[in-house]
């Protein structure tokens, strides 16, 4: 017999979600994933002078603010055809950086630790721990993380003005400068954060963490002391005690857009598509509308236009459903990784694609190797040098802006035309990942994930915590999805 | 998601801090799905005392007035119903953010999808979602905590002081926002204000002087303490060389001219101080402009202090 569980509101993600779940025989059999808002974002920029889509594209989102800015700076500065000063690139890059730190951060301490502290584990031995650690709005290491958090975003005060929405971040480098004093802040700032990440988090030096490169290593990295001795073995016992491994696996195919170029062009994080990853094929890419509330067929994002249309049958979702060569892919963390290489997750055989675990580790991975990286671009500022050039628009120009958000693959799309935007398409990371059916009735990735999970019979939307896991796993930003 | 980073320990220790018990937040709460509909029963059966309800993005009245565009997840209810039946039983009603406020940026293409304030549609009251009457049981408006985003100091203030008993209506300004920090403008305490009174003005985005002439600045307009209370442990908007773009005012999605650009008529800028009157702006500014020392003149163009201050060398006394 079929039944149907509906769970929304979606708490602790960024945004409006709401997940439909068919169930035979207490196993999904269909999942639908719901964005149930609809702003566009994207008619409002058309129109107008180029550069307002510095002012109002960060504003798609409250938490994804910075990347957005790279994005539609990145567009820009193709249309423009210059490239940013070496100053503007470590300033660019440690802005960016800051901001996916803090992401990583929320989402481990606000949006995914807290559901194990939830009553529904109580039986389990951890379950104490995880209350006093990570119980929503009260834990006491989730309170120092949003601490440091905080403190992380200093950098983006010193840098940017302000976090969210700043229009320091421009086609030709940075309107902000660091002086001699200034780039000793940023410093400090980044000692501050490797302190708190290495006494808390992983209670060891970052360079160890990074250096874990095979399962043996992380099992005795794991083994050397008690689960409550850091967050990261926390969750690895988490990971052990609930096979975390073998939830919510998506087999979709990795996507990354790359992020972090220094001034010579080398990505710290290179993008690229698939096992084993190839240069990505933009060409085949298309937004599909099969299941969105929205007219028209699938079109690629430099020619498609938004029809919404609400009363459109057999449509359930607002988000769009991007597709590479008419295939979902899934994007983030763990596809970022897997494709820069990390040694671990591909040991982990990447090629049956990712799990909760995999998921959630890769952004734990990712906080270890950013701030090493970080420093290297703070020390690398000369601080009377410049950190913006001249970047004049041509009155007509086409450009793509593609990066990565803390949560995945990030493009926009724009076209100038005398002078004034007359294209203008986002494609945000939880779009990939959050797609709805297309019309071929190919499923998107979390959808995919969800997809035979098991539930008990007395099932009810707050106690599906393994449909929780799952879906806050991706790390979604809804509010870009449906921007 | 700006006040999770307030005081630099995030909103739900403020609030603790000031006995303000978190009901339900959908980026912070536990609860999720029946939990939270259940809780939102209590309170519209007026169960559950709802002491402050604050409401955060642009109300969505697309399609045609009916709100489908933007269902409660879980409940199929446009939110703007839930809107309304919340702050009919709220005992007080707090707009976070432009966009709930005035419209903000959505509200730029209302036309497509009715994106309104919670009170105002723009700068007109009764125009948004709720009725130009509308008042909370104390008497209050709807308050208003602008900002895209804003400061999450204002945020938490506005929260702490009503449950001070502190926030009256002679504490809101003409257009619902808290005086503690609508009372300034974000052009006081600007790090570039020598460059402003010598009217010694940045030709291009990067450079240090004043914003205001030619790049689209609208500090002197705009309410907000940005400079003196500074974000995310000290900055500002124009401290990071960029411009104001009034982002607590209702309207300024859609300004004169372009964001980085400063409408100008005859070369004289539109949008002069907020309560200046022009004639005396004009003459100052000729003046100043003609005081201007070399070191300010040169600096405004530069990207990094090229002229430190000095005083000039001692003119030496020939016999």
């Amino acid at each position: 017999m079929s039944t149907r569980l509906v769970i929304g509101p979606f708490n602790r993600v960024e945004g409006d979600l709401e997940v439909r779940l068919t169930l035979d025989n207490q196993q999904v059999s269909r999942a639908e994933v719901v964005s149930p808002l609809y702003r566009g974002f994207e008619q409002i920029l058309l129109g107008r002078a180029p550069l307002d889509a510095l002012t109002i594209a960060p504003r798609v989102c409250g938490i994804c603010s910075v990347s957005q800015s790279i994005a539609a700076a990145a567009a820009l500065r193709q249309a423009a055809d210059i490239t940013p000063p070496a100053n503007g690139i470590h300033a660019l890059n440690l802005l960016q950086a800051a901001e996916n730190l803090a992401d990583h951060l929320t989402h481990s301490f606000v949006f995914f630790l807290p559901d194990f502290a939830q009553d529904f584990y109580r039986s389990h031995r951890w379950h104490d721990f995880a209350v006093a650690a990570y119980k929503a709005n009260q834990g006491r290491r989730s309170a120092a993380m949003i601490r440091l958090r905080a403190r992380i975003l200093h950098l983006i005060g010193q840098l940017a003005g302000k976090w969210p929405h700043s229009l320091a971040i421009q086609p030709g480098g940075t309107t902000s400068t660091a002086d001699t004093g200034s780039k000793v802040r940023l410093l400090s700032i980044l000692s501050d954060v490797r302190r708190g990440l290495e006494e808390q988090v992983f209670s060891a030096p970052l360079e160890q963490i990074q250096a874990l490169s095979t399962p043996d290593a992380l099992a005795a990295y794991q083994a050397a002391d008690a689960p409550e001795s850091c967050d990261f073995r926390f969750f690895l016992h988490l990971c052990t005690a609930l096979n975390l491994s073998g939830l919510g696996a998506c087999t979709a195919p990795p996507l990354s857009f790359g992020a972090y170029a220094d001034p010579d062009g080398t990505r710290l994080f290179p993008a690229g598509q698939g096992f084993p990853p190839t240069s990505i094929a933009l060409f085949s890419l298309t937004e599909d509308l099969g299941s969105s509330w929205m007219d028209g067929p699938p079109q690629p994002p430099w020619e498609s236009h938004n029809r919404p249309n609400p009363h459109k049958d057999n449509a359930y979702s607002w988000s769009k459903a991007p597709r590479l060569a008419g295939k979902p892919h899934q994007t983030g963390a763990w596809a970022r990784q897997v494709i820069a290489g990390h040694p671990l997750l591909r040991a982990q055989g990447w090629s049956q694609g990712s799990s909760v675990a995999s998921r959630v580790m890769a952004r734990f991975l990712e906080m270890a190797a950013l701030i090493p990286a970080m420093e290297q671009w703070a020390r690398a500022i000369r601080p009377h040098q410049a950190f913006y050039t001249d970047a004049p628009l041509p009155s007509d120009a086409v450009g793509i802006g593609l990066t990565e958000a803390a949560r995945g693959a990030l493009g926009h799309w724009l076209a100038i035309r005398q002078n004034r935007l007359t294209q203008y398409q986002i494609i945000a990371p939880t779009t990939w990942n959050f797609s709805p059916r297309d019309q071929a009735g190919v499923p998107g990735p979390l959808e995919q994930a969800l997809h035979g999970l098991a539930l008990p019979a007395d099932v009810t939307p707050s106690r599906a915590l393994a449909v929780q896991h799952i879906v806050r796993s991706f790390d979604p930003c809804m509010a870009c999805t449906v921007h | 998601m700006a006040a999770l980073g307030a005081e630099d320990k995030g909103l739900a220790a403020i609030l603790d801090d000031f006995g303000l018990d978190l009901l339900w937040h959908p980026g912070l709460s536990e609860s999720t799905g029946d939990t939270c509909l259940a809780l939102l029963d209590a309170i519209l059966a007026r169960r559950q005392p709802l002491d402050i309800l604050c409401i955060e993005g642009a109300l969505m009245m697309g399609h045609d007035g009916s709100g489908a565009i933007h269902r409660f997840a879980g409940l199929g209810l446009p939110v703007i119903e839930l809107a309304r039946q919340l702050s009919a039983v709220a005992r007080h009603v707090v707009a976070i953010g432009s966009c709930a406020a005035f419209g903000g940026i959505p509200a730029a293409n209302s036309a497509s999808t009715g994106a309104t304030g919670l009170h105002y549609h723009g700068s007109h009251r009764g125009a948004g979602l709720l009725p130009s009457s509308w008042h909370d049981p104390s008497g209050l408006p709807v308050i208003n905590v602008v900002g895209c985003a804003p400061h999450p100091g204002w945020i938490s203030e506005t929260l702490a002081s009503l449950a001070l008993g502190d926030l009256g209506r002679q504490d809101l300004d003409d257009f619902g926002r808290p005086r503690f920090f609508a009372d300034h403008l974000a052009h006081h305490g600007c790090g570039r204000n020598e460059f402003y009174e010598f009217k010694a003005s940045a030709q291009a985005i990067h450079q240090r002087g004043c914003l205001m002439e030619n790049l689209g600045c609208k500090a002197t307009q705009a309410v907000g303490d940005c400079s003196l209370r500074q974000w995310n442990g000290g900055g500002s908007c124009t401290n990071a060389g960029t411009p104001c773009i009034a982002c607590t005012m209702p309207g300024f999605e859609d300004p004169v001219a372009p964001f980085q650009e400063t409408a100008k008529v005859a070369g004289i800028p539109v949008g002069l101080p907020v309560d200046m009157p022009k004639a005396w702006f004009l003459a100052l500014a000729a003046l100043s402009k003609s005081a201007t020392p070399e070191r300010v003149r040169q600096n405004a163009t530069s990207h990094h202090i090229t002229i430190p201050p000095a005083r000039p060398p001692a003119r030496r006394h020939e016999d």
